[in-house]
């Protein structure tokens, strides 16, 4: 349907296939590529949270043999071989298979992981590739094994409305199952050994976590193909991770994430020419992660260098106030600090030469510090705020010594770090403990 | 089926240069628990190629090496830094990175590169069988005079030069890799630094990926990475040995393999099949054997031993009991029929009764006797509870070879140690 498309397109084309106006087949496509990434990224949290994500990669690749092999036999039993459901039962079979070799490796041997992972995804590509190129040679085979080169790469344009709909059903009974079982789906995720003494089957769980990941790739063959299909149970899961800390959005999130690179890369491969669906879809997966790296609100690039240079430039601040405050004391008439007395604080304290002129019009912005001639002085507000803050650093120097038994010689440097989170309730906490001691404050 | 040097030569001197080199630097991937970079590496060796071959429109082996051997290297350095700035496991920066750069490479394939023969199905499944030597003699006796290093195709030249290369770091660097590989944090507390280390074994896994991609397809180049080092870990515990098993595999599958491809099909009258993927299945078959039959870790020689260990740990029991029914003690006898029978054939216990013959009872009172050295041992010396030892004591029993220090002619609850 797209391969007759020009390279151009109009604006009125695109939205006509985003807002499902593009035909059934077209619709059918769309909502099953959304449906498969929003199971997908709702079944691979689980597989993210258990660091199970490339076993995903393994029951993929693995699923190519029972392709070939459901093909065989429909062709042997007269079937014309493309019949996806029986196709999909093989690949579902092989899946299965592939799990239960690499769970067989780490029981029986003492290979890791990492090694029955990839001892699994090779050999059982092998099998499949030996098996591919047996059933294309039309010699051996009497069926055509043309449709076989979609589960590779996925193309979605060879999917038609009947076979969508099957890919969002089997994807939708995964949403379904999870959601039933969320709680001890959590718990095994989070806490196994727990999970376990509270009497859930965590095999059993373990096990089905992973037939849900089966159901996923066999679901997402078509669409993305066997050795893309990783990409939709590990890419929304890892960049919702950095949108939230919390599971139940993390889901949301990830499927949400899912379910729109789905929606788009099967849009854009349907309005391209050429465009295999599978690596379209993958790359819009791509997209949004590299836009949750940078820019997600909770551990996105963007968010976190920002909420570091404001903790740095606060606390910079309060050095300077705390300076600035004790000059003051030490020079009770002037109360103006000169300038290149700031310099030397700067150097002292070893700040790059953006820092100062930032923490400076910080602090005169929030009324701390005014200009005056030759310097800065503190303003009343900001003189308090110095004194409270080096009465915090002095507090906490106190308590080191008196109840931690640290040298005095080495409680500067703890304070200096300490002081600017002490909290109010802890700075009165500290008063009354070392009054109590008899300690003067 | 007859293999002539004019169709086989080269795709087995392919075959067998690929294996060796992957199966030589798959060792240090195993060992480092790193065995899915060679998955993520061979994946996306592929945009590299494409990217390479969109650059410069050539597809000679230079280029094509160097492209895919920085996509390898960019690979190792986008998995570190989306550990880093994403804070997820290795597994899934794998994962990510990966997969979103075969997308890449498979689109790049199908919009820009079309027309060329950088198939992607070319790429998967590797391209043995196109290593044809057309002018070549048709004996194997006339290979030798028959200007085989003229003929050889460069890909054969590309996979010797990386085996030599490897094998030259391999040698070169064995005493740092194998430190690096049991103790990375060792390693660079001894001054070599295990990061550059890695990197420089990075580079090597790529271009290994790279130069024997071609010969068995890029994803199958984790099979040949993998399988033979998971092999030999199964067969030996020391390095060096492991390092020529693991090549020893590597060979034999690649040459079983090969032929394999084209006899067995032959054999049922059928058209040949893919060389590389006969080669996998092969790597497969020989871990199975190696899992199964191994000599020391293998799942049979493991039963037989456990099986041993708890036919003797019975018989040591109903002749422990025994002893101590003697003694006066209040015990069960343990007394399963298979038991005691061996117990009888063994002349332990009288023939007509459950009663301990001499024999038996020399063997009880040793066995009773490093029961109570080792609670008298667990109290005296390891400050232990007396009434707590006595678990422990049971399975240390059973372990002849071990015996505590001497300690005092009675056990903890008072009852004597029956001398030697």
């Amino acid at each position: 349907m797209a391969l007759a498309r020009p390279e151009t397109l109009s604006i009125g084309e695109v939205l006509e296939v985003l807002s499902f106006h593009g035909g059934y087949n077209t619709n059918a496509v769309l909502a099953g590529s959304a449906m498969l990434g929003l199971a997908a990224g709702v079944v691979g949290v689980f597989a993210l949270l258990r660091r199970r994500s490339l076993v995903a990669d393994a029951i993929g690749h693995a699923t190519l043999p029972g392709i070939v092999i459901a093909f065989l036999v429909a062709a042997s039993m007269g079937a014309s071989g493309r019949s996806l459901p029986v196709l999909l039962l093989g690949a579902a079979v092989s899946g299965v298979l592939a799990v239960l070799c690499i769970f067989g490796i780490l029981r029986y041997t003492r290979l890791r992981e990492d090694a029955a992972i990839g001892i699994v995804l090779g050999v059982f590509f092998g099998v499949g590739v030996v098996l591919l190129s047996y059933v294309q040679r039309p010699e051996n085979v009497s069926a055509s094994p043309a449709g076989l080169r979609h589960f590779i790469y996925g193309q979605t344009a060879a999917m038609r409305a009947g076979d969508a709909m099957l890919m969002a059903g089997i994807a939708l009974s995964a949403v379904i199952v999870t959601a039933v079982l969320f709680k001890e789906l959590a718990l095994a995720c989070f806490n196994d050994d727990y999970a376990r003494v509270a009497g859930f089957p965590v095999s059993v769980l373990d096990g089905l976590m992973l037939g849900l990941v089966v159901l996923v790739t066999v679901a997402g063959l078509q669409a993305v193909g066997l050795i893309l299909v990783i990409a939709l149970l590990i890419i929304p899961p890892v960049a919702a991770r950095l949108w939230t800390d919390r599971l139940l959005p993390l889901m949301l999130i990830s499927g949400g994430l899912g379910a729109l690179s789905g929606y788009i890369g099967a849009a854009t491969s349907a309005l391209l020419p050429r465009a295999p669906a599978g690596s379209v879809i993958v790359l819009c997966g791509g997209a949004v992660f590299v836009a949750s790296l940078l820019f997600a609100p909770r551990h996105g690039v963007v968010a976190t260098a920002s909420r570091r240079a404001i903790q740095r430039l606060r606390i910079a601040g309060e050095h300077l106030l705390e300076a600035a405050h004790e000059h003051e004391i030490m020079r009770k008439s002037e109360g103006v600090i000169p300038t290149r007395t700031i310099r030397a604080m700067e150097r002292l304290w070893g700040w790059p030469v953006w820092l100062g002129p930032m923490v400076i019009a910080s602090l005169r912005r929030q009324g701390y510090l005014e200009r005056n001639s030759g310097g800065y002085e503190l303003t009343s507000t900001g003189s308090a705020r110095g004194a409270r803050i080096a009465r915090n650093h002095r507090l906490w120097e106190q308590y080191l010594q008196t109840y931690a038994d640290v040298a005095p010689g080495h409680v500067d440097w703890s304070a200096d770090t300490v002081e600017h989170v002490l909290s109010p309730e802890l700075v009165a906490e500290l008063e009354a403990a070392l009054k109590a001691k008899g300690v003067r404050t | 089926m007859t293999l002539t040097p004019s169709g086989d030569l080269f795709p087995l001197l392919a075959a067998v240069l690929a294996a060796l080199c992957c199966g030589l630097l798959g060792n240090f991937l195993v060992l480092r628990k790193l065995s899915l970079m060679g998955d993520a590496m061979s994946h996306s060796v592929l945009p590299g190629l494409v990217i390479a071959f969109m650059l410069t429109g050539s597809r000679t082996a230079p280029v094509m090496f160097l492209g895919a051997t920085l996509a390898g290297v960019a690979t190792v350095v986008l998995v570190e830094l989306i550990k880093r700035l994403g804070r997820v496991e290795s597994g899934a920066a794998m994962g990510v990175v990966f997969s979103v750069l075969f997308a890449l490479g498979v689109l790049l394939i199908e919009r820009a590169a079309r027309n060329t023969d950088l198939d992607a199905n070319c790429v998967l499944h590797g391209q043995l069988e196109s290593l044809v030597w057309w002018e070549g003699p048709a004996s194997w006796a006339g290979v030798v005079g028959g200007g085989v290093l003229g003929a050889a195709p460069p890909q054969i030249w590309t996979l010797a030069i990386t085996c030599a290369l490897t094998i030259v770091l391999v040698v070169v660097l064995y005493k740092e890799l194998r430190l690096a590989a049991f103790d990375p944090a060792l390693a660079t507390a001894q001054g070599f630094n295990a990061t550059i280390l890695h990197y420089i074994l990075m580079v090597f896994v790529a271009g290994a990926t790279v130069a024997a991609f071609e010969a068995v397809g890029s994803i199958l180049v984790i099979a040949m990475l993998i399988v033979p080092a998971a092999t030999a870990r199964l067969l030996t515990d020391r390095l060096a040995p492991q390092l020529l098993v693991s090549t020893g595999v590597a060979i034999a599958a690649a040459i079983l393999g090969y032929s394999g491809s084209i006899a067995v099909p032959h054999a049922f009258d059928r058209d040949e099949v893919n060389a590389a993927g006969s080669m996998a299945i092969v790597l497969g078959l020989l871990l199975s054997i190696a899992v199964i039959f191994g000599p020391r870790y293998g799942v049979l020689a493991t039963s037989i031993r456990r099986l041993r260990m708890a036919r003797r740990i019975a018989l040591d029991d109903l002749l422990g009991r025994l002893y101590r029914q003697e003694e006066g003690e209040a015990t069960i006898v343990p007394a399963p029929k298979p038991v005691l029978t061996r117990a009888r054939r063994r002349g332990l216990v009288v023939a007509d009764r459950l009663a301990l013959s001499d024999e038996g009872r020399a063997q009880a009172a040793a066995l009773v006797r490093r029961h109570r050295l080792w609670e008298a041992y667990l109290v005296d010396r390891a400050g232990l509870a007396a009434d707590h030892v006595h678990a422990a004591a049971e399975s240390l029993e059973h372990l002849p070879e071990t015996l505590p220090p001497e300690t005092g002619a009675t056990d903890p609850h008072g009852k004597p140690i029956p001398p030697m």
